[in-house]
């Protein structure tokens, strides 16, 4: 799992304050500072964006995987379960585009089955996720004092905790069956929502002093109606990018867990778990691992590719496009 | 000072006792030791089963707490328990840590070294096309599951081998057949390590590569580097000197923050090309519901992890003097 | 001292003694919006040892020139006409030829001087790496020639503080720093763009005197960029005045001041306040905003603002027209009726009609007290630690003040940077009880009030405007919405807050049409109208006003000055206004306390206070205030307060100002006894005026 620690941006880690975004304002309108023809803020965003070739074919590829996972399945001729006695491991044929695995599926079937489930997983933990980071980061350093404390203390604790074992643990004792996938999305939301929290934090620590902030508690506003009017939509842009590349974090944890047998558990399928059915034949029967393989690499890239264009087309330091002074 | 660091690794001692209670906790009520003599064939006296599981401290009929207690206090005094089978998890652990320090040391500087310099390059060509090309690069290779990249490693390399002829690349464990020339034991593990190496040292340049060109690109604009242009540094010096130094700070630090957990192992590496480290074995720990090890897998992981801490607290205080002073 | 290490004294001037020759610039970027036309035909001269500002608003092009000249300009950029240094044209050099010149002949002065120098070498470094470039020279060389640098340009004990990390420095002394960086290599033309726009009056001063020091050791030529009038009489030989990326007034500093010929220019400097106006009259408006450079209309940029304008004004962009004096040029088809009249201000704009309050004709005494502060403490516990934060000492932010306001009355609370008046105003907007004293809202004492139900009702009738305009109102609610939302959270109905929110953009001179654009699509003297509509949505009795206007241009300055006026005397509201601009607090206050590390060291009537100074503080102070005046500038005799602010967690003891006092440093030992142990009391001193100090003395400053 230590793989994977290095796509956990920089942090120093435990108990140290360094805040690593720039908390720079998100909200000047772009570059185009007093110009007449006034460019509103969602059409610089959208502007912005569709310059970032890469992030709008991310959208383009999103939308024809969502496509396979909810509509292939009632298109294919195959059924994810169906058995084709005359074909074990054959490669891709007319029949089977992708081939068949050994037990005679379809490994196409199979694939936007388990497509439908990892996106299912990715989606759901990232909302989870960055729900509960935006709420307990934006409580905690509203608030201060023992909230933050306390809030600042149970991050640490889940950062000095391997997460993979306790997943690894709670899964091959949990439940088995239809429904424990939901398990696993509850298991990996559970950790992966303490980085962002701290970044949210730090974030919410200056916006907490903008004036419109301080303007709001000054006209008698309620601490969490001000924290829901005016500090969360304005860290809105790190959350969108939080939780669009928690969807690709959260499927490669599940990979990960998959390989070892952690992951979704059978009858159920994930492009985790046939990846790890596929690697054990990889070297003699390459289709098997190849196809969930490049479905769930095309999956991640092009979502984090949507993450890398948002986060170009909100932040206005970056320097995409021209510049006003 | 040296009181504000006590009350630190005071707090760190704490946050490790209540992560390791924790997972002993979880371990111990939700893995099941004796679930393994019972699918035993013939089977085994129930008694003699209790007898066993009584010994190594892990019956489930003694209540958690006391069976607690008892780890905790050999763990006091530097035991960590048994297995079923009798295993000491010491001497597993004293012998794995060295094997994933040996599975990820190269790769991981490897992996520092290069994406550090890819950033800072690509950062200063931003939106050309070197830098989009390293962009996409990375970009492919973080949306790879370690697993995958892996896989596809040993399914280039056993080509390579089949069509050179020479078995360069090595797939399992840390060392094989070797000849009997000078330095064969060398070669031997280098070429074992070779593959999973390339794989770290990818995955590296990857993630580093991206943070670094993010970072430089923050610093690139700063105001200082302006001035450092008004002094009469040429563009790429000022760069060099002004805005990759400071740019370096919070890499530096993470860098610092790797070092310990490089003890920890890379679980999927070590599982792929057989490597007996530390992330395997808290992984068969669970599958063979060995309580004591996946314990002492998750504290000694706790551990390296808040030596990362300190030491990055250090790198930050030795790389930037605004903290140094304060 | 000599400024020469090496002897090899450049040859540098030219016959005609011209240094620096601009000509014909243009510079355009690229944007989102189209091309932004930044500088359209600047042309100058610049002899050696000479000053010329360029003065403009934001937007103008000013600091856009200075990149060009220095060549740092964005590689997007395209620039054409040219630019001479002794001679020898610079546009088309490469980034190596340019190197050779920046630092060396060519040097610069940045605004922040915080993010202008790299945190991560010590000053010294990077003093010494500047002459290294340029010069072969040993470091230990270089670090002594460092030492002497710092040592002229004010900093003490230099050989200690050539070691010190930028942050180690006040925001005064990072720029004394720059300003050796930039006189290290003895440059022919330093440019100094908005040198002292980060920092307070008091350092403001020493920085300005700093720099003439350096451009009479150098003998450069000064460029200075700068948007503050009163620098530039005080600073500059000529002057350039740009609007919408064009030079449109140019001359000799005289000339600009005293008989402007273009509109613009005149509209400038009738809009600032000025310490030493007599008569409080209202400010010259210049209406609408500056243009968008990225479109811009055809003919006279101006046009749209003038009230002179005519229909081939609209037509025709006019170029720099010699004025009477060849020398003095002027970019309006009208100068010439300018000059045959010799119009003012008052003769071409506008000035509105200010009503006066019916509060103001009742005495004083017999006015309801709005709000009052006695022997309010606010301590802070100085903190350190990440996890363990654990306290190290205490922060006296505000350490004892009493304050009144009445009824229909402004008061102004002044200081420097850390002198404590934003707690002071923090302290009552919380409405909760200071660490010490107390604080009275309309006869309610704070330590009485319990539960939020009685702070928040409280609240309606205490509102406040807060200094920057963009950052206060929430980028992502449409005005209605903002305006509105007080409304909303003291449960006013539907129907009301509608029709309130129309009265009240219409209170403050915006087009109620416009309720349902964003604040990002208004110019930040409108977005700070918003916020004033959205303090008065309630109905309040008092305003805290934070810096109000000092993060808006002059000439929307003005406009913002002359509604809170009106506003005030329509109403009947009370202002306690806070502002570093003594000259606003002069134009807006009726009273006015000064603050010095927590505590108020003079306080009475504005003009009592202004006119007749007694602490030795408040005249530093005003003295330090640049006056729009040439002549009375080159006149006046500065105070220079030594060294910083001391640190709050650390006062000194008996008079917090003694450290920095210039009439302590005259007295004798057995004088200082007093200022050494106690801190002095508020004497009375005039009628309504009371100030601070052991040894009180009149001084005429302004």
């Amino acid at each position: 799992m230590s793989d994977q620690l290095a796509n956990i941006p920089i942090e120093s880690g435990i108990g140290s304050d360094v805040d690593e975004l720039s908390s720079d304002d998100a909200e000047r309108p772009g570059g185009a500072k007093s110009t007449g023809k006034r460019l509103t803020r969602r059409r610089l965003i959208l502007r912005r964006f569709l310059r970032n070739k890469l992030a709008v074919a991310g959208v383009g590829v999103w939308i024809f995987l969502i496509l396979l996972a909810v509509v292939g399945p009632m298109v294919s001729p195959w059924a994810f379960n169906d058995v084709d006695r005359r074909a074990y491991l054959k490669p891709p044929s007319e029949q089977h585009w992708f081939g068949t695995t050994q037990s005679g599926r379809d490994v196409l079937a199979l694939t936007m089955q388990g497509l439908r489930k990892s996106l299912l997983i990715g989606l759901l933990v990232a909302l989870i996720s960055t729900t509960v980071a935006a709420l307990v980061g934006s409580f905690a350093a509203y608030f201060g004092g023992w909230t933050e404390r306390v809030s600042l203390w149970v991050v640490d604790l889940l950062l000095v905790i391997p997460s993979f074992f306790l997943i690894a643990i709670l899964v091959t004792a949990g439940p088995q069956g239809g429904s424990s996938w939901l398990l696993l999305v509850l298991l990996l939301a559970a950790f992966s929502w303490v980085l962002s929290a701290r970044v949210v934090r730090s974030l919410t620590l200056s916006v907490k002093e903008r004036e419109y902030v301080l303007a709001a508690r000054f006209m008698g506003l309620a601490a969490p109606k001000v924290i829901i009017r005016h500090i969360l939509p304005n860290i809105s842009s790190l959350l969108i990018i939080d939780a669009t590349l928690g969807i690709g974090g959260a499927v490669l944890a599940e990979t990960t867990l998959a390989f070892f047998g952690f992951g979704v558990q059978p009858p159920d399928t994930s492009l985790g778990t046939l990846i790890a059915e596929g690697q054990r034949l990889a070297t003699t029967f390459p289709w098997i691992f190849l196809a969930p393989a490049s479905v769930l690499v095309v999956m991640v890239l092009s979502v984090n590719a949507i993450g890398d264009g948002l986060r170009d087309a909100l932040d206005p330091n970056s320097s995409s496009g021209g510049k006003a002074t | 000072m040296g009181k504000y660091l006590l009350r630190r690794l005071l707090n760190y001692a704490i946050l490790l006792f209540v992560a390791v209670t924790l997972t002993y906790f979880l371990a111990a009520t939700q893995l099941n030791p004796r679930g393994l003599f019972e699918v035993r064939n013939p089977p085994l006296d129930p008694a003699s089963i209790e007898a066993t599981l009584l010994q190594y401290n892990l019956s489930d009929r003694v209540p958690v707490h006391e069976r607690w207690w008892t780890w905790f206090t050999g763990v006091l005094q530097g035991d960590w328990g048994y297995t079923v089978d009798g295993g000491h998890v010491n001497d597993e652990i004293k012998r794995r840590m060295w094997v994933s320090l040996r599975l990820v040391t190269v790769g991981s500087i490897l992996g520092i070294v290069l994406g550090v310099a890819l950033g800072a390059w690509t950062a200063t060509r931003q939106y050309r096309a070197s830098d989009r090309a390293a962009t996409v690069g990375s970009l492919l290779i973080l949306a790879t599951p370690v697993l995958v990249i892996a896989t596809v490693l040993t399914i280039l390399a056993t080509k390579f081998n089949q069509a050179s002829g020479i078995r360069l690349f090595e797939f399992t464990g840390e060392t094989g057949e070797r000849g009997t020339y000078p330095l064969a034991a060398l070669v031997d593990r280098g070429q074992h390590l070779l593959l999973p190496t390339i794989a770290l040292t990818l995955i590296g340049i990857a993630s580093y590569s991206r943070i670094q060109r993010n970072l430089m690109l923050d610093t690139l604009g700063a105001d200082y580097v302006r001035t450092a242009r008004a002094k009469g540094l040429r563009k790429q010096k000022a760069v060099m000197k002004h805005a990759l130094r400071t740019a370096l700070i919070p890499t530096g630090t993470y860098f610092a923050f790797s070092v310990a957990t490089l003890f920890t192992g890379a679980t999927i590496t070590e599982q792929i090309f057989t490597f007996h480290g530390m992330g395997i074995y808290g992984v068969q720990s669970i599958q063979q519901q060995n309580v004591h090890g996946t314990v002492a897998v998750t504290a000694f992981a706790g551990v390296c992890t808040l030596t990362g801490a300190v030491l990055a607290d250090v790198m930050v205080a030795i790389l930037d003097p605004r903290v140094r002073l304060s | 001292m000599s400024i020469d290490v090496t002897g090899d004294r450049k040859v540098r001037r030219t016959q005609s003694g011209t240094v620096l020759s601009v000509a014909d610039l243009h510079v355009t970027f690229p944007s989102e919006a189209g091309p932004v036309r930044a500088v359209r035909g600047l042309s100058f001269d610049l002899a050696a040892g000479e000053t010329m500002a360029i003065v403009g608003e934001s937007g103008s092009g000013k600091s856009v020139t200075s990149l060009a000249v220095m060549g740092l300009h964005p590689d997007t950029a395209k620039i054409t006409g040219s630019i001479k240094l002794h001679g020898e044209e610079l546009l088309g050099r490469g980034d190596a030829a340019m190197s050779n010149l920046r630092g060396n002949e060519l040097a610069m002065v940045f605004q922040d001087p915080l993010s202008a120098l790299t945190p991560v070498y010590t000053i010294g470094d990077q003093i010494t790496e500047t002459i290294q470039i340029h010069r072969d020279v040993s470091r230990s060389a270089a670090m002594k020639r460092a030492v002497e640098l710092l040592d002229l340009v004010g900093i003490p004990s230099p050989q200690l503080r050539v070691k010190s990390f930028p942050h180690e420095f006040s925001g005064g002394m990072r720029q004394r720093a720059m300003i050796a960086l930039a006189i290290a290599n003895d440059p022919d033309v330093i440019i100094a763009d908005e040198p002292t726009t980060a920092l307070d009056v008091t350092i403001q001063a020493q920085v300005l005197e700093v720099l003439k020091k350096a451009q009479r050791e150098t003998g450069a030529a000064v460029i200075l960029i700068t948007h503050d009038l009163g620098v530039v009489a005080g600073v500059a030989d000529r002057v350039t005045v740009m609007y919408a990326g064009r030079p449109v007034e140019q001359g000799a500093v005289d000339e600009i001041f005293y008989t402007p010929r273009m509109p613009y220019t005149i509209g400038l400097l009738g809009s600032v306040p000025r310490l030493d106006a007599d008569v409080k009259e209202p400010l010259a408006t210049l209406q609408g905003n500056p243009p968008s450079v990225v479109e811009l209309p055809a003919g006279c940029p101006f046009a749209p603002r003038c009230p002179m304008v005519q229909d081939n004004c609209r037509v025709i962009e006019p170029p720099l027209y010699p004025t009477e004096n060849p020398e003095h040029t002027a970019a309006c088809h009208y100068w010439a009726d300018i000059a045959a009249e010799n119009r003012s201000y008052r003769d071409i704009f506008p000035l509105p009609d200010i009503p006066t309050s019916q509060l103001e004709r009742i005495p004083r005494d017999q006015r309801r007290t709005v709000l009052q502060l006695e022997g309010m403490q606010r301590h802070y516990p100085l903190m350190k630690g990440a996890i363990f934060r654990r306290r190290v000492g205490t922060v006296y932010a505000v350490d004892g003040i009493d304050l009144e306001i009445k009824e229909g009355e402004t008061l102004g609370l002044v200081g420097e940077s850390g002198c404590g008046k934003s707690t002071t105003i923090l302290e009552v907007l919380q409405l909760k009880p200071p660490t010490a004293g107390n604080i009275v809202v309309f006869g309610k004492d704070v330590r009485g009030i319990n539960g939020g139900r009685e702070r928040k009702s409280l609240r309606r009738d205490i509102q406040v405007v807060f200094q920057d305009p963009m950052a206060s109102l929430d980028p992502r609610m449409p005005v209605f919405d903002i305006i509105a939302e007080p409304l909303g959270v003291h449960n006013v109905a539907k129907a009301e807050v509608e029709r309130r929110v129309v009265e009240l953009l219409e209170l403050v001179g915006l087009e109620p049409s416009h309720a349902s654009r964003f604040p990002q699509q208004f110019s930040g003297g409108q977005r700070q109208r918003i916020g004033i509509a959205r303090a008065l949505a309630l109905e309040p009795k008092l305003i805290v006003l934070d810096e109000p206007v000092s993060a808006l241009d002059v000439s929307i300055q003005a406009g913002v000055i002359n509604l809170l006026d009106e506003l005030k005397a329509k109403l009947g509201l009370s202002y306690l206004f806070v502002a570093h601009d003594l000259a606003v607090v002069q134009h807006i206050a009726d009273r006015v306390a000064v603050m010095y590390l927590g505590n108020i060291v003079e306080i009475g009537e504005v003009s009592e206070v202004f006119r007749h100074p007694t602490h030795p503080y408040t005249q530093a102070l005003l003295s330090a205030i640049p006056i729009p005046d040439p002549r009375k500038e080159r006149s006046r005799e500065r105070i220079l307060l030594k060294g910083d602010l001391p640190s709050p967690a650390n006062p000194p003891s008996g008079c917090k100002f003694r450290t920095r006092c210039q009439r302590f440093a005259t007295l004798t030992e057995g004088e200082r006894q007093p200022c050494l142990e106690t801190m002095p009391d508020l004497y009375v001193v005039g009628q309504d005026h009371n100030s601070a100090c052991h040894y009180n003395e009149e001084r005429q400053v302004v």
